[in-house]
């Protein structure tokens, strides 16, 4: 598929002596919703780190819009247009709510109707706004998370699971969220434990396990067969 | 952005925050650190009950912290910043303090003038030549002894420690080994008397110049975008990569503007003492680590108000009970450790 955003070809990852990834393939198509699912500690924040370049691949390429990103530093991604929402979070505690956001704009001052669109989402932002980060609640933390990401456009989003630890009414604006930037027609990828959100947001999935990509396909395909999540996840639907 | 579309949103629970009853104790929490400067200021009048002593003392004693304050407040930014211990900082307050002295030396005729203005703009000079110096030995020290170990504390102490060495080393090449005596500019000699209190007017200078840098400090962390850069790269520099941000660079610049306040605080060092050698950064050094300790590594504030609390509190000490004065210092840290042992304003998450 030639309109991939994001490409990652034979990547292969080490965190000390551990081999995490070994030899991802991964194909993010431009313009939709690809979920990044498997067991935990096969490798899907692994993965994620390793486009953005918090760890490196020692082998395998990684192509994000055509151009080879695998050597390039950090802050060269980002600026290529690539949101990071971590997994845990990565909330500058001791800045206000705003200072986050305007530190997340980080080519110029924040466009106001995307603004009032992050406020419509997430109230709370807009209530807390001049309160330090470090005082909101976890669901509240993961709002600004992602509002940091949505703050500007980016080519590619890559999500870290939005829903880790949340109530469910909070699950819910955060699935409207995502919706919301779906609809926009953003790219994402999205690593999302929780089976019902995963199933209502991805266009396509890949299930990794043991640091590889054990199936790829519709998202569809993998909600309706129950036994084909069991064999690849070791779940099924009514265990939700 | 023109063509952006606000879509249609479901809101979440609006939240409306509920204001609860906080008790006394609970509301000056936060501001117990700075607080604390006026209780001893307070304690110290009386235990001195003599208030033209007491007035003396306290404007030393606030010159003596911001003096302090100057040199440290590069060091803990850049400890914060990059987790880099820097036992060679005080290799800058040295040098700054030979560079600002020779400047100074060498505009004998506007030292000598009883011209307030003119002594003011020789020392302006060889504050910018010091700063000038110290911030390019800065950028240099970073490139060749501190980017090397980066992440390895040992080898920082270590590799940071023979830099200190070095540099005292070639002061002494270039200066010779014998300490150098200076007299301060004709205008800033002796002393004026306020409430009949005696107040060396030098010490006067020191406390502007130090409430200027950390105003400046302050502004510049709080209101501008590179602050909010070193501010959250202190909390999470990998995520403010993330966002796009050269931190590296930020790192270079902290580390270079850090070295040339160091300079700056050795010149005001120097002509505090009256007196410079090679070795006074280092000795400086053992008071910068107590107020950045105290303060709470990473933090400018903590860092300020340790500042203060070290120069307020040796003063009295000294007054009081001469014998006591050494140990004052290393008291008020134990104290304050086991109040709060991250130092008063804690930034730097335990790693």
């Amino acid at each position: 598929m030639s309109d991939a955003i994001l490409k990652l070809e034979g990547v292969y990852t080490n965190i000390a002596q551990y081999h995490i990834l070994q030899g991802v393939d991964l194909e993010v198509p431009r313009g939709a919703v690809t979920m990044l699912l498997g067991r935990n500690g096969v490798g899907k924040t692994t993965t994620l780190r390793t486009v953005i370049g918090h760890w490196r691949a020692h082998q395998g390429k990684i192509l994000f819009d055509g151009e080879d990103i695998t050597k390039m530093p950090t802050p060269a991604i980002a600026r290529m247009g690539l949101g990071f929402v971590p997994e845990d979070m990565g909330i500058f505690a001791d800045l206000t709510v705003e200072e986050n956001m305007v530190l997340a704009a980080a080519s110029g001052p924040i466009n106001s109707a995307r603004l009032d669109w992050i406020f419509a989402a997430f109230p709370p932002l807009k209530t807390f706004w001049k309160s330090d980060a470090g005082t909101l609640s976890g669901g509240q933390k993961q709002m600004l998370s992602i509002a940091r990401a949505m703050v500007e456009e980016r080519k590619l989003y890559l999500i870290d699971e939005p829903t880790k630890g949340l109530a469910p009414a909070i699950i819910s604006t955060m699935a409207r969220a995502l919706k919301d930037l779906k609809d926009q027609g953003a790219s994402v990828l999205l690593v999302e434990q929780n089976f019902a959100v995963a199933k209502a947001l991805g266009d396509s999935a890949n299930v990794m396990d043991d640091g590889r990509m054990i199936w790829s396909g519709q998202m569809q395909e993998l909600a309706t067969d129950a036994a084909l999540q069991e064999r690849l996840m070791g779940l099924s639907l009514e265990a939700h | 952005m023109t063509d952006f579309v606000r879509p249609k949103m479901t809101a979440a629970p609006e939240h409306a925050p509920k204001m609860a009853e906080v008790t006394f104790r609970d509301r000056i929490a936060p501001h117990m650190p700075i607080l604390l400067v006026p209780l001893i200021a307070i304690a110290g009048f009386i235990a001195i009950q003599n208030p033209s002593s007491w007035l003396t003392l306290t404007v030393s004693g606030l010159a003596m912290g911001m003096m302090i304050f100057i040199m440290a407040s590069g060091l803990t930014l850049v400890f914060g910043l990059m987790d880099v211990i820097n036992f060679g900082h005080g290799a800058f307050v040295s040098v700054g303090a030979f560079i600002g002295i020779s400047v100074l030396m060498l505009l004998g005729h506007m030292t000598e003038a009883p011209s307030l203005m003119l002594n003011l703009g020789a020392i302006l000079l060889a504050v910018i030549g010091a700063m000038l110096a110290t911030g390019l030995m800065g950028w240099a020290f970073e490139k060749v002894i501190v980017e090397p170990v980066y992440g390895h504390h040992l080898k920082q102490i270590l590799v940071t420690m023979g830099g200190l060495i070095v540099v005292e080393q070639l002061i002494i090449v270039l200066w010779g080994p014998e300490e150098i005596y200076i007299l301060r500019p004709e205008a800033l000699k002796g002393a004026i008397t306020f409430a009949g209190a005696a107040i060396e007017k030098y010490r006067l200078v020191a406390v502007g110049v130090g409430l200027v840098v950390f105003l400046a400090m302050r502004w510049v962390l709080r209101r501008t975008k590179i602050g909010l850069i070193v501010r959250a790269g202190v909390e999470n520099g990998e995520m403010v990569q993330a966002l796009g941000y050269r931190l590296r660079l930020v790192f270079v610049g902290v580390f270079i503007a850090g070295s040339a306040l160091a300079g700056l605080g050795g010149v005001m060092w120097g002509l505090y003492q009256e007196v410079i050698t090679a070795h006074m950064g280092n000795h400086a050094m053992i008071l910068i680590f107590i107020v950045v300790i105290i303060g709470g590594l990473g933090s400018v504030e903590g860092c300020f108000i340790g500042a203060l609390l070290v120069g307020l509190l040796q003063n009295y000490i000294a007054f009081i009970e001469p014998k006591a004065a050494l140990i004052s210092n290393i008291a008020l840290m134990v104290t304050i450790l086991m109040w709060r042992p991250m130092g008063m304003i804690p930034v730097v998450k335990a790693k």
